[in-house]
């Protein structure tokens, strides 16, 4: 089991400028995120656009950010629990927080801050009927290990790096055959790997479907074939053992939805005094909450952080009396 | 002061909706359907990064092509058709008087 003082859902900018303010007050946190890496949606959407609101940077580019930010959060030595999606919360007889990852980790902390952004990253699934029932019946949003596809006849839809990548991997020896479905004729993607798909296409070590779309899932119990739509050659059917449609990921607010947290328009509701929900303990800060007024910007969650970390202190140390301490004064003492 | 253009939106009940929008705000059609309380998320805030605002344009307005990101961000949304559009990258201007457009069907 994990402890920490404050539990972070979201490692997200927010999330990891919380860390610095909570260290300067002596506060340790651990940060939880379902991605692999931190920096939430800079990270994962938009690392390379520039933002050109963050005070006394007239740009920096959104992955840039957060590696200032983790530079700026080291001396407080964060933990992490990356990959890992927070699933559940409970309280347990002393008080405190313990909140449970789909993958089974456990952190114990007597304060919870949910910098969760927009929610967790999920792939995106296409509206096929019946689809659920096939999830792990030889559908697959996500190939975490290629071997399982040895020997197989495995289906991929998509036209963005991942579904060429991934077609090419598999098309080199793992599976038995291998087809990308696209709906267009042109790829985005690196250039060097649309050459490569259409390379292996030409040597017949790819079945290059494009202007088509799956459709359809057919099989008793367990996948056996697609239907796809060819825009001029109407409807097919194709034989297979996997289909794995790689159409990127969307936020989805998850299973924090059902943490009995008010919420309106899939935002948490906060107090602005300290940003706390209405439930002692927890407080949301950044994308996630809302009230009135409340604007999305990085800026304003970083001041959002910095006010629920004192009231996160003053809930701690009830007897204590926190002094605000500029750091040009007192500098930055890490752990 | 640019006069107001005229838009249409249909939204997912097809219940029209005649907006009336400023050209000299920067808007797009996303953040108007935003402002509109229409069911538009905007999550990626407009950076054609997650198609939350997709539609369909149903007049014959002459719009300006789909960009890059566009195109790249549309691969990877569902219920793709020849007249889809993301809403975030339509910039009001006089020339979308009298546009009408579909919200798109959102996918689970």
């Amino acid at each position: 089991m994990i402890q920490t003082d404050i539990l972070i859902i979201g490692a997200g900018p927010c999330g990891l400028f919380t860390v610095f303010e909570a260290g300067l007050l002596k506060l340790r946190c651990h940060l939880i995120d379902a991605l692999p890496q931190p920096g939430g949606q800079c990270s994962e959407i938009y690392p390379k656009k520039p933002i050109y609101d963050i005070p006394a940077y007239p740009s920096i580019l959104a992955g840039e950010l957060v590696d200032r930010l983790m530079e700026q959060a080291a001396p407080f030595q964060p933990g992490f629990t990356l990959g890992e999606r927070a699933e559940s919360i409970e309280r347990d007889d002393e008080g405190q927080f313990l909140v449970t990852t789909h993958r089974g980790t456990v952190h114990r902390a007597p304060i919870v801050a949910i910098a969760g952004g927009l929610g967790c990253f999920e792939p995106r699934k296409p509206p096929v009927e019946r689809l659920e029932a096939y999830e792990d019946h030889g559908v697959e949003y996500i190939i975490r290990d290629p071997e399982f596809y040895r020997g197989k006849r495995v289906v991929i839809s998509g036209g963005g790096d991942s579904a060429l990548d991934w077609s090419i991997f598999l098309a080199e020896g793992v599976a038995s055959e291998v087809t990308l479905v696209h709906r267009r004729q042109e790829f985005r993607g690196h250039l060097d790997s649309v050459q490569k798909v259409l390379d292996l296409a030409a040597e017949g070590r790819i079945r290059l479907l494009t202007d088509s779309e799956v459709v359809e899932v057919h099989g008793d119990g367990k996948l056996d074939s697609v239907g796809y739509q060819h825009t001029t050659e109407g409807l097919q059917r194709l034989a297979c053992d996997h289909w794995v449609p790689l159409f990127g990921l969307s936020p989805k607010l998850g299973p924090i939805a059902d943490w009995n947290l008010n919420i309106s328009k899939n935002s948490i509701e906060v107090d602005t005094f300290d940003y706390s929900t209405n439930v002692p303990g927890i407080y949301a800060i950044g994308d996630i909450n809302t009230y009135p007024g409340k604007l999305k910007l990085i800026l304003c969650g970083f001041h959002e952080a910095t006010l629920m970390v004192q009231s996160a202190f003053k809930r701690i140390y009830p007897e204590k009396n926190l002094v605000l301490k500029y750091t040009t004064v007192n500098g930055v003492n890490g752990f | 002061m640019e006069p107001l253009i005229k838009v249409t939106v249909i939204d997912r009940d097809g219940t029209p909706h005649e907006l009336e929008a400023p050209t000299d705000m920067g808007l797009n059609m996303m953040e108007l359907c935003k402002s509109a309380e229409l069911p538009v998320e905007g999550t990626c805030g407009g950076m054609a990064m997650c198609a939350s605002c997709h539609l369909y344009v149903e007049s014959d307005t002459d719009l300006p092509e789909r960009g890059d990101a566009e195109e790249d961000m549309l691969d990877q949304a569902f219920f793709v058709e020849s007249n889809s559009r993301l809403g975030c990258q339509l910039h009001l201007t006089q020339d979308l008087d009298g546009l009408v457009v579909r919200l798109a069907p959102v996918a689970q």
